[in-house]
């Protein structure tokens, strides 16, 4: 996950004692990554996401095994001071002391089960977080400076079986006061005010939702993955079909990602070890690419403008990236540069790429 | 008293039964005797009898003895003279065998000089160096040199049927001929009659508006073509046998180009027989622009492709929601040793093998790699090999784990990246291949969500040997299978904070029992 400028948190994933945090600085002046790792001694990290507001603040879900049982935990903790900037300078030897984080508050869970992941309040000040738990939706409050969480609401699923949410997402519009889960084959939306489900959109996909996103621009669209390695876009107003389904991947889709500030732009990660940079125009906020203002124009743009067509661009996938070998888990868009994205695979190899330079000119010009 | 009488009327009751018992018994003995005295009394008649018969076989062989004697010489002038005669008598034939060729030539009844020429053949190459004998060879030879003139000429005409044809060549292959020139020309004038039926058969599909009625058609097609098919690859594999394999691809690609044309038409009049059905239906006029048949044609089969990687599709979800629930609810920290293969293992294997079955009455068997004697013995070498690298101990170096690794990613840059839904083949190896891929991606997929204590590790481990001493022979290349199973091990390996694998000897052991 990406959240500040260069630098990326990556948690490799093993069932020893103790996680790791790597900090992965990508330079993307002179091409050059630097790394540093961070000891996460709670237990094995499942995930993570890093606080909007204060880029030293970042929560993580963690497993912590004891006896023969296997617990997931959420606790918010603060990175040291020197890496939260990022380091320009040439790794030395890594064998230098590793640094540990400093734990802020857990987010107690003793009263519910295993806490699948954490998000923050998009475009807040930190203090508001939500964590999905079993077949509940956490509301925190985190006071005096994070050091305490206080459950201010929550609410859970009912009906049969054991369900349970796989994955959330807050959404920034509305005033932040939206969350979307997924849990199986459903999505929901949820009000945080009330705490009671908006909408619902029964069956998805075919298999279970893996992640879900929501469109930066366009305020009731969102997109969801799942293993029928199907994307769909919804209009959340009208859930009882996608607006656009992409089918390009051969095996489960693990993430979606839509792109912060050119919502044409979606990226997908699949566990057939391919990452896919789709361009989706026809369901973005500028379908008819970017039109200029009739005031602005001079002679000479007026004729420019009157050729341009006006009909919606077509919806293709612009490149398929196979630099993996083996199954892709996470992709994510850097937040400093809207071009740049990264994208991480079982086997622990982390791959920068950007959005082709043609289409990148093309979108903004 | 009354005790007493009592008493004695048991005793009374005791004692009759005891008679009794004593005279049954009584009776037993007595009869037994009996027997046994009869039994002694025939015995001692046989014996007599016996007596008189060894002195009658011994006055039998004396008389014989002297009956041989007496007869001895004239026996022996009798077997010479039979003997003279059916030499005489086989003189007799080769001496009539040049005159009996000819008529046969005339009479066309080449088998059969056939068999005359074979029976004097060899006694002819023995005695060449007499001359009375030489003669009568030289004759044989000209006729038969005649003959297979004659029957290559009937041969080149291949007017006649199949039977004939068969026959013919028969008979030339029996003349020494040499046998490819005869394969060659048999399939060429085969070739030329199947080609008459196929155009006859186009013709009738032709471009004229009234479109033959199917079953006629179908009639028309199976039992000229079709069979007349069958004659031919009868006819061959009998007559060429002897040729051994490059004989029978000959035939194989022969009998394929025609079998493709053939199935062609088929499909062609099948497609036209719906459009007149449609037409009459519907009462479409001809205003509209119709769909030629040929793009009908295509997206038939376009849509059976679909179909088939629909199916394919649904019977992997069907055998991975199998894997993935089994994956899922089982506890796998606080599991105990492993004693057996797991029931779902099996289940998997018996569905697998279901379908096989199933797919296998529609389809024909498809290609596969070439298979090692020992496939299902492999051992689980990338597992083995990365262990060789020590166990991954805490430390603050991150690049640890990314070590134990090394070789498992190195040998994934050198094989082939599996596709795990890639285009589907018509042929039942590719299908199984397509479910078996999607099944084992699946079992990966989740195991690597689970943390699994030392025994649950052990679990997997006799659970991905079980699958692949099975599935492999399902699939098109078996290196496949290897691989994914040992991905999976592997994988689980990572997530054991105990990994103390299984030895391979008993990991076989309980596979076997299972």
């Amino acid at each position: 996950m990406w959240p500040h400028r260069g630098i990326s948190l990556q948690a490799p994933i093993l069932p020893e004692k103790e996680g790791e945090i790597h900090i992965i600085d990508f330079d993307d002046e002179n091409n050059i990554i630097n790394k540093n790792v961070l000891l996460h001694q709670a237990g094995e990290i499942w995930h993570i996401s890093a606080s909007p507001a204060d880029r030293g603040v970042l929560a993580t879900c963690y497993n912590r095994t004891s006896d023969s049982k296997v617990l997931t935990c959420a606790a918010v903790w603060r990175m040291p001071k020197e890496l939260e900037s990022g380091s320009h300078e040439s790794p030395d030897d890594s064998s230098s002391t590793a640094q540990t984080l400093e734990l802020l508050c857990h987010l107690d869970n003793t009263a519910h089960s295993n806490m699948a992941c954490v998000v923050w309040e998009p475009m807040g000040d930190g203090k508001k977080i939500i964590s999905l738990a079993d077949n509940h939706i956490l509301l925190w409050d985190l006071q005096e400076s994070s050091s305490q969480a206080v459950l201010a609401s929550s609410a859970s699923l009912g009906g049969k079986g054991q369900l349970k949410f796989t994955s959330g997402r807050w959404s920034p519009h509305h005033n932040c006061t939206q969350v979307a889960t997924a849990n199986d084959t459903t999505l929901r939306g949820w009000d945080t005010r009330s705490m009671s489900q908006i909408y619902c959109i029964e069956n998805a996909h075919g298999q279970l939702v893996r992640d879900l996103d929501f469109n930066p621009n366009k305020q009731y669209y969102l997109a969801s993955c799942g293993d029928d390695c199907k994307v769909k876009f919804w209009d959340t107003r009208n859930v009882t079909e996608p607006v656009k389904t992409l089918e390009e991947h051969s095996h489960w889709v693990w993430n979606v990602r839509y792109n912060h500030s050119h919502d044409q732009l979606v990226l997908t990660g699949s566990s057939d070890s391919r990452v896919i940079l789709s361009n989706m125009v026809s369901i973005s906020s500028e379908p008819f690419g970017h039109l200029v203002d009739d005031d602005d124009i001079s002679d000479q743009e007026d004729h420019r403008s009157e050729e341009k067509s006006k009909e919606p661009l077509q919806d293709n996938v612009i490149a398929t990236y196979e630099e993996h070998e083996d199954s892709v888990y996470a992709v994510d868009w850097s937040s400093a540069d809207p071009w740049l994205f990264a994208s991480l695979s079982y086997d622990g190899r982390l791959v920068i790429n950007r959005v082709p330079r043609a289409l990148k000119y093309h979108i903004l010009l | 008293m009354d005790s007493e009488t009592d008493m004695v009327r048991q005793i009374r009751a005791l004692d009759s039964d005891m008679q009794t018992l004593v005279y049954e018994n009584y009776n037993k003995f007595i009869s037994a005797t009996d027997t046994i005295r009869k039994m002694k009394n025939d015995f001692r008649k046989m014996e007599d009898e016996m007596d008189r018969l060894a002195t009658n076989m011994a006055v039998i062989t004396d008389f014989s003895a002297r009956i041989s004697a007496t007869l001895q010489d004239r026996h022996e002038r009798i077997t010479k003279l039979a003997g003279v005669h059916a030499l005489l008598r086989k003189l007799q034939f080769l001496f009539e065998l040049p005159s009996r060729l000819t008529k046969c030539v005339e009479l066309g009844a080449y088998g059969q000089a056939m068999r005359y020429q074979g029976r004097a053949q060899a006694v002819l190459q023995q005695y060449q160096h007499l001359p009375s004998f030489r003669a009568i060879q030289d004759d044989c030879q000209v006729i038969t040199a005649r003959l297979a003139q004659q029957l290559r000429q009937r041969f080149r005409e291949g007017g006649s049927g199949a039977p004939e044809q068969a026959e013919c060549v028969e008979l030339l292959l029996a003349l020494g001929e040499p046998a490819e020139e005869l394969c060659e020309e048999f399939l060429a004038h085969a070739r030329g009659r199947l080609e008459e039926e196929l155009t006859s058969l186009e013709a009738e599909l032709g471009p004229s508006p009234p479109a033959p009625d199917v079953l006629e058609f179908t009639d028309h097609g199976g039992s000229g073509f079709v069979g007349g098919l069958c004659q031919v690859a009868a006819a061959y594999q009998e007559l060429f046998a002897a040729q051994g394999p490059a004989g029978a691809e000959r035939l194989a690609a022969f009998a394929r180009e025609l079998g493709s044309r053939y199935f062609a038409l088929v499909e062609t009049a099948t497609i036209s027989y719906i459009l007149t059905l449609t037409d009459e239906q519907f009462l479409v006029q001809d205003q509209f622009p119709v769909t030629p048949v040929s793009t009908l044609c295509a997206e038939a089969r376009e849509t059976a492709r679909r179909l088939l990687t629909h199916y394919v599709k649904v019977q992997g979800l069907v055998i991975s929601q199998m894997l993935r629930k089994s994956v899922e609810t089982r506890d796998w920290l606080s599991t105990l040793e492993p004693r057996n293969v797991r029931a779902v293992m099996k289940r998997v294997v018996e569905d697998t093998t279901a379908i096989d079955v199933q797919v296998g009455l529609l389809y024909e068997e498809g290609v596969r790699k070439a298979q090692s004697s020992d496939s299902s013995k492999r051992t689980f070498s990338v597992y083995s090999s990365s262990r060789q690298q020590g166990r991954y101990a805490p430390s603050y170096t991150p690049s640890a784990p990314m070590d134990t690794n090394l070789l498992s990613n190195i040998q994934k840059l050198f094989s082939e990246r599996i596709d795990v839904f890639s285009p589907v083949e018509f042929n039942k190896v590719s299908v199984l291949t397509g479910i078996i891929k999607i099944s084992l991606k699946t079992l990966l997929e989740c195991v690597r969500l689970r943390t699994f204590g030392r025994f649950g590790l052990q679990q997997v481990q006799v659970d991905c040997h079980f699958l692949q001493l099975y599935l492999w022979r399902f699939v098109a290349d078996e290196e496949l299978v290897h691989l994914l199973l040992d991905e999976v091990v592997a994988s689980a390996a990572l997530r054991c904070p105990d990994p103390v694998p299984m030895e391979p000897s008993v990991v076989e052991v309980i596979c076997e029992r299972g």
